[in-house]
């Protein structure tokens, strides 16, 4: 398998995306910017929607950069079944594009918090191009750095996307537990990171780009890369599409 | 051709106040956070805040349908997240538009 081309986009405001880039070059990946005015993604395995505050995040997260004209390529990249990954701000756009449902809330205590969190990964099996290379219940450190996290759905949602194991990360005490001591900005259930109903899209409020050498303190993130790498090469159909 | 905004096809001024709110039950901290601030000046009788968002839109329309409709498309596609929050609008003809309210 060549290496793995992901497209990064970048819409004004965004902060992140050199921290994703950084991570691609260490895995030999190809990964290229792409602005937010873009209509195309160019011939890409993955597309990654980074973290920071999009268009100022003016009026809610992700409400306007919902309707930059990158979206409509993104959109038909996951719907096409295209692994998409969008962390911190890229999961708030992600929801207000509604290809995830949910939407991300001002943090329970008004703060932003920035600071590593134990994350419980629950049902890998249901996104497994981003999440293949971890196992069910397994802890695992990254960083986050948030003032709007707090994941809210109706119960109705959140039950659905429980029965269908497509809440994939929860936030966990060192024990595993997840607890309201835990949990770092009152999300409802605990709920980290979901995936979509094909298992293509992955929305996390964690940061696995800034965990993926030892010296800036640990590196489970890089387990959501290799994860890709992995799943691209097994799934003969999209390692063919850049061909 | 392009129209001078308004008046060659019957436009007429609007506002429409609309107010954004976390829908009822969906957690506050902002609110409550205002509600702790009123009491601890002695307002010990306030019991709840609901804070949210007044968007002043100055727009053009035909008619009060034709407004109203536009406001209501204004509010699904952009100004509220209905996963989370409600709008409610009043609307009201701008007799005396103030500069900022003019299209430019």
């Amino acid at each position: 398998m060549s290496a793995p081309h992901v497209a990064i986009v970048v819409f004004p405001g965004t902060w992140s995306e050199r921290d994703f880039a950084h991570v691609a070059g260490l895995l030999g990946w190809e990964a290229r910017l792409v602005w937010h005015a873009e209509t195309e993604l160019g011939d890409v395995d993955a597309v990654v929607l980074p973290g920071g505050f999009a268009h100022g995040d003016h009026l809610r997260t992700g409400a306007i950069a919902r309707f930059s004209p990158v979206m409509a390529a993104v959109e038909a990249f996951a719907l096409g079944g295209g692994p998409v990954i969008g962390s911190c701000n890229g999961f708030q756009i992600l929801c207000e594009a509604g290809l995830l449902p949910g939407a991300l809330l001002r943090n329970d205590h008004l703060e932003f918090r920035c600071d590593w969190q134990t994350l419980r990964v629950e049902s890998p099996a249901s996104c497994r191009a981003w999440l293949g290379d971890l196992t069910n219940g397994e802890l695992v450190s990254l960083p986050i750095s948030h003032g709007e996290g707090r994941y809210y759905a109706d119960d109705a949602t959140l039950d659905e996307l429980e029965a269908e194991g497509r809440v994939v990360l929860r936030y966990a005490d060192r024990d595993g537990l997840v607890t309201d001591g835990a949990n770092p900005n009152g999300s409802l259930r605990g709920v980290a990171g979901i995936t979509n109903a094909g298992g293509n899209v992955l929305g996390l409020m964690p940061h696995p780009e800034r965990a993926a050498e030892e010296e800036v303190g640990g590196t489970d993130g890089l387990r959501i890369f290799r994860s890709l790498e992995a799943w691209l090469g097994r799934v003969p159909v999209m390692a063919e599409r850049r061909l | 051709m392009v129209l001078a905004a308004g008046a060659d096809i019957g436009l007429v001024r609007w506002i429409a106040e609309v107010h954004v709110q976390l829908r009822p039950g969906i957690a506050d901290p902002e609110g409550q956070t205002i509600a702790g601030g009123l009491r601890s000046l002695g307002f010990s009788t306030v019991t709840a805040v609901r804070h949210g968002k007044l968007l002043r839109v100055a727009f053009e329309a035909q008619d009060p349908g034709h407004a109203t409709r536009e406001v209501e498309a204004m509010c699904r596609r952009l100004l509220a997240n209905p996963v989370m929050e409600t709008a409610t609008w009043e609307l009201r003809a701008d007799d005396e538009p103030s500069d900022e309210s003019r299209l430019a």
